[in-house]
């Protein structure tokens, strides 16, 4: 039997694999970026008294996060370009990671909205001030801080999930290390790193969120 | 609630633009497709030839993490530092990185050397479904059984139960209903995650629809019909979950 680990070729494919995580971290910060920011809208326009705009948005939510991220990806990456829409696949990864998690990012921000105190709404009504006063000065500031640790939960979730964009061949960490499989017919080492690698991120940024967490249960 | 007032309406043509603007670009996109030939259901027999490996994967995966998240649940949450240390690695590790990662890891590297263990596909993505799930849902069952009231652990301290009559009897059912919601939701992703045993060979649902992609085309109609299977498989359970935390909320 050989050698368990050789740590020679590990050195070796070390660098191309590190190139490959940077790939993956730029596609979770970007598609992050998407969900907040998407997000917010999703919850916002959900909460709104017209019908026709919160009911429609609500049956988009539910139908993105009843279906897999996987044949959203492939959906978006086949289908635009038949209407023309020609974009590369990091761009269609990147937007389908931050629809997908926009979705559920939109339920983090519905239970923050949900958990300001009734008070401050009617204090707010109360003293006659602009909505957007309301939400950007009253609101929004309360209720998004303690919402950090489950948006830090689902920036851990991308960063995780993003490995199935190699499946529109998109060169994150998971694919860069099975082209390394292919190529050199050895899998143990690159598939077993990049695991590693996945797990020494996440590892500490969850514990990170568990301190956040500590943190607002205690404040509350 | 909030109070509904008259500021929230003056806002309501933001939405209202967002609202049309959006079915806007939806019917151009429609109008732009090429009309199809025939009904996009005369594709739905060759996708759903692939439901039977779907199922399969769903329950296997779906037993298996059962199985493994009450054994680490309970392991965790034992005094034995021993039992405790394996399944927190347990746990950690599996939680550490996605299902792919772990599928490919299952299916790649472990019928090679040093491990030379030969799986068929159908096993690699049943043991790495369910490993996976298992690991949040040790998660569940540890948070459930933490969640039980002192005063109950107390009493059957004092009524002079073993620690396994103890689980037995008193912690587990209580768990158990504390449990079933967040295990409903675990079932979902579960199902959702199926869909990755394709990038494994295995011809689910997603694969069928994928080679139907390259011999018939018709890239829109396959991929959107694939969507709503996965919509109304999953869907029924997201009802059920929410009518179980109904119930809940009645009852206490």
């Amino acid at each position: 039997m050989s050698e368990l680990f050789d740590w020679e070729f590990v050195v070796e494919i070390l660098p191309r694999l590190l190139g490959g995580l940077l790939v993956t971290v730029e596609a979770t910060l970007a598609g992050f970026i998407i969900a907040v920011i998407l997000g917010l809208f999703l919850a916002l326009g959900r909460r709104s008294e017209n019908p026709w705009i919160s009911q429609p948005l609500g049956a988009i939510v539910e139908f993105i996060r009843s279906t897999p991220l996987l044949v959203q990806l492939f959906f978006f990456f086949f289908v635009l370009p038949r209407y023309g829409i020609r974009m590369p696949a990091f761009v269609v990864g990147t937007l389908a990671l931050g629809l997908h998690y926009g979705t559920y990012t939109s339920e983090v921000y519905r239970a923050g909205i949900d958990a300001v105190d009734r008070g401050q709404w009617e204090a707010a009504v109360a003293l006659n001030f602009s909505p957007w006063r309301v939400w950007t000065g009253i609101i929004l500031p309360q209720a998004i801080p303690p919402m950090f640790p489950a948006l830090g939960n689902y920036l851990i979730g991308m960063f995780k999930e993003s490995a199935q964009l190699l499946a529109i061949t998109v060169t994150e960490l998971m694919l860069t290390a099975r082209v390394i499989g292919t190529e050199t017919f050895r899998f143990l080492e690159p598939i077993t790193l990049a695991g590693v690698l996945y797990f020494l991120v996440s590892y500490p940024a969850a514990l990170i969120v568990q301190r956040l967490e500590a943190r607002y249960a205690r404040s509350r | 609630m909030q109070p509904q007032s008259t500021w929230v309406k003056s806002r309501n043509y933001v939405f209202w633009i967002i609202g049309v603007l959006m079915v806007g670009v939806a019917m151009g996109v429609s109008l732009l497709a090429n009309p199809p030939e025939t009904a996009p259901f005369d594709l739905l027999p060759a996708i759903l030839r692939g439901l039977g490996v779907t199922m399969q994967l769903t329950a296997g995966g779906a037993a298996l993490a059962l199985v493994v998240a009450l054994v680490a649940g309970i392991g965790r949450s034992v005094p034995n530092v021993i039992v405790r240390t394996i399944t927190g690695v347990y746990v950690e590790v599996f939680r550490g990185s996605s299902v792919l990662v772990q599928m490919f890891w299952i299916f790649f590297v472990l019928p090679l050397e040093p491990f030379n263990i030969e799986l068929s596909a159908l096993q690699a993505g049943i043991l790495a479904l369910g490993l996976n799930v298992g690991a949040y849902g040790a998660e569940v069952v540890r948070g459930a059984i933490q969640a039980i009231d002192k005063g109950q652990i107390e009493a059957s301290v004092a009524l002079n139960m073993s620690p396994a009559l103890m689980m037995r009897r008193v912690i587990i059912p209580q768990a158990t209903v504390r449990m079933l919601p967040p295990f409903g939701n675990l079932l979902i992703e579960l199902l959702k995650a199926t869909s990755l045993a394709s990038l494994i060979t295995l011809s689910d649902i997603t694969f069928q629809a994928s080679s139907l992609r390259q011999t018939v085309g018709r890239i829109p109609e396959v991929f959107g019909l694939l969507l709503v299977i996965y919509f109304l498989l999953a869907y029924p359970l997201t009802l059920g979950v929410r009518w179980i935390e109904r119930q809940r909320k009645w009852a206490s």
